[in-house]
Order: structure tokens, then sequence, then C-alpha cells
């Protein structure tokens, strides 16, 4: 049996299921954090797949993924920062005791 | 070859990807986020993409991996493990409908596949593409930008502020 775009695309889709169960039911706010990396790496092997089967000499895709890597790397940069921030004002990171912005 | 390759990676990177929403331990699951990356990182290999699985393995594992278990270890909730809260079953059926309507529609969709064979080094393709002649230079440069502005963004908001 020979690897095709789907096996690739299969293996993308069921990472990013996994990792939007995770942000929709975790209560810990680290553990939201890791499950959007989990998706944010899902979709960079679906553009690494497309760019590999559908056009391998221009590597549009893989470019793509450099970008989302850039993105991710500052995204979890200011998510961590954001969470120590809110640690040091209500001593918790439960999700569901965040309500500062409700009014 | 290249196909058990494939699927022992595969494997690993999805039950990996599931101990992070499975174990009870939060620093076991940012290990297992870890592992997930490194999986990822294989995968990139068996696509050709050999400059992207050594970026994958430096940011992600390197820097993102780290930043994740000091978060962990800065706040204190580890103690109270990893907890869902009470939307367990609509976020399962969510996820669960979100799946198989992806993998229908990817099991159906006529993907126009080439068979031309990819380079066996990307790196340099990559950087012709990034900063050759109608490249991505100036997305280049305002990622730089982003970049700045992200971590001046992270010193502020964690500085202590002095009343």
């Amino acid at each position: 049996m020979n690897l095709s775009l789907e096996h690739y695309l299969v293996l993308s889709a069921v990472l990013f299921s996994i990792g939007l169960y995770g942000v929709l039911s975790k209560r810990n706010a680290v553990v939201v954090l890791m499950c959007i990396e989990i998706m944010l790496n899902a979709v960079n092997i679906a553009l690494v797949a497309f760019s590999r089967y559908v056009t391998p000499l221009a590597m549009t895709g893989q470019v793509f993924t450099l970008f989302i890597l850039i993105v991710a790397a500052a995204g979890a940069a200011v998510g961590v920062a954001i969470i120590i921030s809110i640690f040091r004002n209500r001593s918790s990171i439960n999700l569901n005791d965040f309500n500062i912005l409700k009014w | 070859m290249l196909e058990i390759a494939f699927w022992i990676i595969a494997i690993i990177g999805v039950v990996s990807a599931l101990s992070v929403i499975i174990f009870k331990d939060v620093f076991r699951a940012a290990l297992g986020l870890v592992l997930c990356f490194i999986s990822a990182a294989g995968i990139y290999v068996t696509l050709n993409a050999d400059y992207l699985a050594v970026v994958q393995i430096l940011i992600y594992v390197g820097a993102i991996g780290v930043l994740i278990i000091i978060a962990i270890m800065l706040t204190k909730e580890v103690q109270l493990g990893n907890l869902s809260n009470k939307l367990i079953v609509p976020a399962f059926i969510v996820s669960a409908a979100f799946l198989a309507v992806l993998v229908y529609s990817i099991l159906q969709t006529a993907w126009p596949v080439t068979d031309i064979a990819p380079p066996e080094v990307t790196a340099g393709t990559l950087a012709e593409r990034l900063f050759g002649e109608n490249g991505f230079i100036l997305p280049m440069q305002i990622a730089a930008m982003l970049l700045l502005a992200a971590v001046l963004g992270a010193i502020t908001l964690v500085k202590e502020k002095k009343e």
C-alpha cells in the first residue's frame, strides 16, 4: 500500500479533532494552550502534505508552514505571559474563574 | 519502508496527542505534547521537508515546549490535575462530528495530485521562495516585527507592577 495525500490529511484531521476536544473541554488554561498548539501542528502537517503532493516544486505550503511556526511561537509567548499575569492577580488558572471581561 | 515509518510515527503522534487530554498529571501531559511535536517532525521527514523538520524540533520542542513547562511550574494548578469542565459530552460530540465531516470530505474529494518527484534538499528552494524575486520578503519582515511586538508584550505583561 503506497502512501497518498489522503493518509496525511486524515492524520492531520485526527490530530486537529483531538486538539479541538481539549480546547472545548479542559479547565486548565495551560492545557488549553497546549491543545491549541496541537491544532496548529495538525494544520502544519496538512500544509506540508499539500506542498509535497500538489505543488512539489513551488513549495508554497512549506513557506506558509514557516509563517505559522513564527505566529505560533509569538502566540505561545503572549499566551503564557497572559496566563502568568492572570495567575498573579487571581491565584488560579481555572478558566471557569475568568470573568474579568464580563460586565 | 516509508509506509512502515509513516504508520509508526503517525501512531506515536496520535497516542501522544491523546495523552495530552487523558493524563491526570499536567506535567506528563506537557511531555506528551513534546513527543507529539517530535512525531510531527518525523512526519515532515517522510514528506521530504528536511528543513522544516529541523525547524520544528528547534522551535516547537526547544522553545514552545520549554515555555509551556515553565508556565506549568510557575502556576500552582498542577496539584489539581488535568480537570475537565461540564462540557465533556458536547465537546466530544462536536469534535467527533467535525472529524467525521472532515474525513468524509477528504476521502470524497479528487485531489489534483502530481507525480513530479520533490527535490531532495529543500533549504535552497525555500530560501529562493522567501527572499528571491517575487518572493515573501515583505511578510518575512512583518513576521520579524510580529516577533518583536510579541516579546515586548510578553515582557510588559509579566513585569511586576510597582504601586
